[in-house]
């Protein structure tokens, strides 16, 4: 698999805590057999209410089309195990989310298409978001290995789980090839477990 | 030093440790259906992998049938193309399918447990956040996405991070017209929406060792909207009088011993847990949501609550202007448009029976359109066979044909406009319902029923 390590790019900032995965694509956009089309809809609904800084929802302004970091605050992507929430992000040109914390199935969602969540403090994604308002032609550097983001003048931390952190730096983020790799130790498993001997459920 | 029930089955499941740090996990039981499957399919076919354990595999259809016209194809092509796909997925990869038509056929959470594919002591996935319901019976059930799905589709297995355990004790005795659905409600509000954020949550105390499966259910089921992937009760004498008998039970003369195992892998009465926490069920009264996300509610005699001096005074305000409320209004008296009774929550036939004890001699308010969806064919056979059906009809409720209806808007049951509804369902996002400014109110059943017959929210307790 590719190896994921270092992202550049302008970010976008998406204020609030507790944005569900219906807000980020809501359920009508997931009567589809593919995800193909879904960076259409990001945010759809959420975008025709007007607001922020720029009385426009930061997916609709200008200068942030293209941007590549998404900066979110707590609990980011709660609610419906729906992956299509980051495949359409992932699809609209996001590689990287910076938050102050994430819901732990779009966390898993999100690694597991090559989309790593970081953690940062929260006074730290607070400035980051505020230099992307404020110059929002700045580069964000995001270096994994490092355990930095850096932004104009700024140098943050953040944080990934180690073991996380190495599987997206040597390309091992491929869980079915994993999971598959030693399959006479799933049978095994599968084997000893009390319910299976009384046959299929 | 004992062990919970989550090591207990954690353990028996492991498979390997990954280089990524994470467990293997061998998934007991696996639950597909058509919203998050057909890209993992696609995989499969691409990869030439094949289903391992496809006794392992059961699939059905309830997210985007209709309630009302089943006649195929769907009106929706969009929907029908999804249908047609599950067909053909699972005819090729050889999964059982309970589909439309099929007494069987009901939403996934649902119908597992009735069927007794979902057993104690088991680890369970499917594609959907729900998931956690399972755990009612005593097992470890994970709502995942599209690539996990892939995943247990071709190896039966998960990658999975460890978890740790909160214990939420349920102390005393329940107040008439206080429901399970208030007691999750109750919790999510008290622990946040991202409380549990990394824990599994095992809801314990004498208020759950008395309650039915399906209350535990109800219970399991909305653990992920406070934010635990994972929610469970130990497996007791009312779980395996649940599960005995049922079309997926161990056979009679392997079940004792199977009853025997379930009870053996509840947590150890000197287990220790990384949290604990009491919640006093005397003091509970019916809860109301207010705002935009679960753990935004109030208990039925509360007042909506100000911005100022809440710890995210953004969100409240956010949230207030989204209902179209203001700060210190009573709940109560909320004027409703929809009243709807159903979802993977609160559609299984004790629910409907309660909600039918408040409707039977009243009738749904004039300017209110009442839903009810039984969870499935089976929940909405026996609800007609004694009578429910009719008594909602009377009321002038529509009885629907089983499916996930009006709790998400992936089907023609929605929301228009910025109607209120009175819901039974999980999630009071907004645009949950299928309007973009559709507001929901969640509560229990017996109160969405009561809110139907007031036209406005009411306190159901008044109307026992």
């Amino acid at each position: 698999m590719r190896q994921i390590s270092k992202m550049t790019g302008r970010a976008l900032p998406m204020r609030g805590n507790d944005i569900d995965t219906d807000r980020i694509i809501p359920a009508r956009f997931l009567r589809s057999i593919t995800f193909d089309g879904l960076e259409k809809h990001v945010f759809e609904d959420d975008r025709k209410s007007a607001g922020g800084p720029y009385n426009r929802h930061p997916f609709d302004v200008s200068h942030f089309q293209g941007a590549a970091v998404l900066l979110v605050n707590a609990n980011f992507g709660c609610g419906s195990s729906r992956e299509h929430a980051p495949q359409a992000l992932q699809k609209w040109g996001i590689q990287v989310v910076i938050g102050e914390s994430f819901a732990e199935i779009f966390f898993g969602n999100s690694g597991i298409i090559g989309m790593p969540c970081v953690t940062a403090a929260a006074e730290d994604v607070a400035a980051l978001m505020d230099l992307a308002e404020r110059e929002p032609a700045t580069q964000f550097a995001v270096d994994l290995v490092a355990g930095t983001c850096r932004a104009g003048a700024m140098t943050v931390k953040i944080a990934l789980p180690p073991k996380m952190l190495e599987a997206f730096t040597s390309g091992a983020w491929d869980t079915t090839g994993m999971l598959l790799d030693r399959f006479d130790e799933v049978r095994a498993t599968a084997s000893r477990l009390p319910y299976t001997t009384s046959g299929p459920v | 030093m004992g062990d919970t029930l989550l090591k207990k089955v954690w353990d028996l499941h492991t498979v390997r440790q990954l280089p990524t740090g994470q467990t293997q996990l061998f998934i007991g039981l696996h639950l597909v259906h058509e919203v998050t499957s057909p890209q993992a399919f696609d995989t499969l076919r691409a990869n030439g992998w094949k289903v391992p354990f496809v006794d392992r595999t059961f699939a059905t259809v309830d997210h985007i049938v209709p309630t009302r016209e089943r006649t195929r194809p769907f009106l929706d092509v969009m929907a029908e193309d999804m249908m047609a796909s599950l067909e053909r997925n699972v005819r090729d990869f050889g999964i059982r399918f309970v589909g439309l038509g099929d007494i069987r056929q009901g939403i996934v959470h649902v119908i597992g447990p009735e069927l007794g594919l979902t057993q104690p002591g088991m680890t369970i996935a499917c594609g959907d956040s729900h998931t956690s319901t399972h755990g009612a019976f005593g097992s470890v059930a994970f709502g995942i996405g599209t690539s996990q799905v892939r995943d247990v589709l071709a190896s039966q297995c998960l990658a999975l991070e460890p978890l740790k355990v909160r214990r939420i004790r349920v102390t005393g005795t329940l107040p008439k017209g206080v429901y399970a659905k208030d007691v999750i409600l109750e919790i999510i509000q008290r622990l946040g929406v991202q409380g549990g954020n990394g824990f599994a949550y095992e809801y314990a105390g004498d208020a759950i060792d008395r309650m039915t499966m399906d209350e535990r259910m109800t219970i399991c089921n909305m653990s992920i909207e406070g934010g635990a992937r994972v929610g469970y009760v130990n497996p007791d004498d009312t779980t395996v009088e649940y599960v005995r008998g049922r079309p997926f039970a161990p056979p009679a003369g392997e079940f004792d011993r199977m009853a025997t195992w379930w009870k053996s892998m509840a947590s150890d009465a000197n287990a220790v847990y990384d949290d604990d926490v009491e919640i006093k069920a005397g003091e509970l009264t019916p809860v109301v949501t207010w705002g935009v996300n679960p753990g935004q509610s109030i208990g039925i005699d509360d007042k909506v609550p100000a911005p100022a001096g809440a710890s995210d005074p953004k969100a409240i305000t956010d949230a207030l202007n989204y209902m179209g409320l203001t700060p210190g209004q009573p709940i109560e008296g909320m004027k409703v448009d929809v009243a709807f009774i159903g979802s993977c929550t609160n559609s299984r036939l004790s629910d409907l029976r309660e909600a039918a004890r408040i409707v039977k001699g009243r009738h749904v308010a004039k300017h209110v359109q009442g839903l009810v969806v039984p969870g499935s064919a089976t929940v909405a056979k026996a609800a007609e066979d004694e009578g429910l059906a009719e008594v909602f009809r009377e009321a002038g409720f529509e009885w629907r044909s089983a499916g996930c209806s009006m709790c998400l808007g992936m089907n023609p049951d929605k929301l228009v406009g910025s109607q209120v509804c009175a819901s039974s369902s999980n999630r009071n996002f907004k645009g949950r319902q299928g309007s973009p400014t559709g507001r929901t109110l969640l509560m229990s059943p017996a109160m969405v029923a009561a809110a139907a017959v007031a036209g406005e929210v009411t306190d159901v307790r008044e109307l026992l």
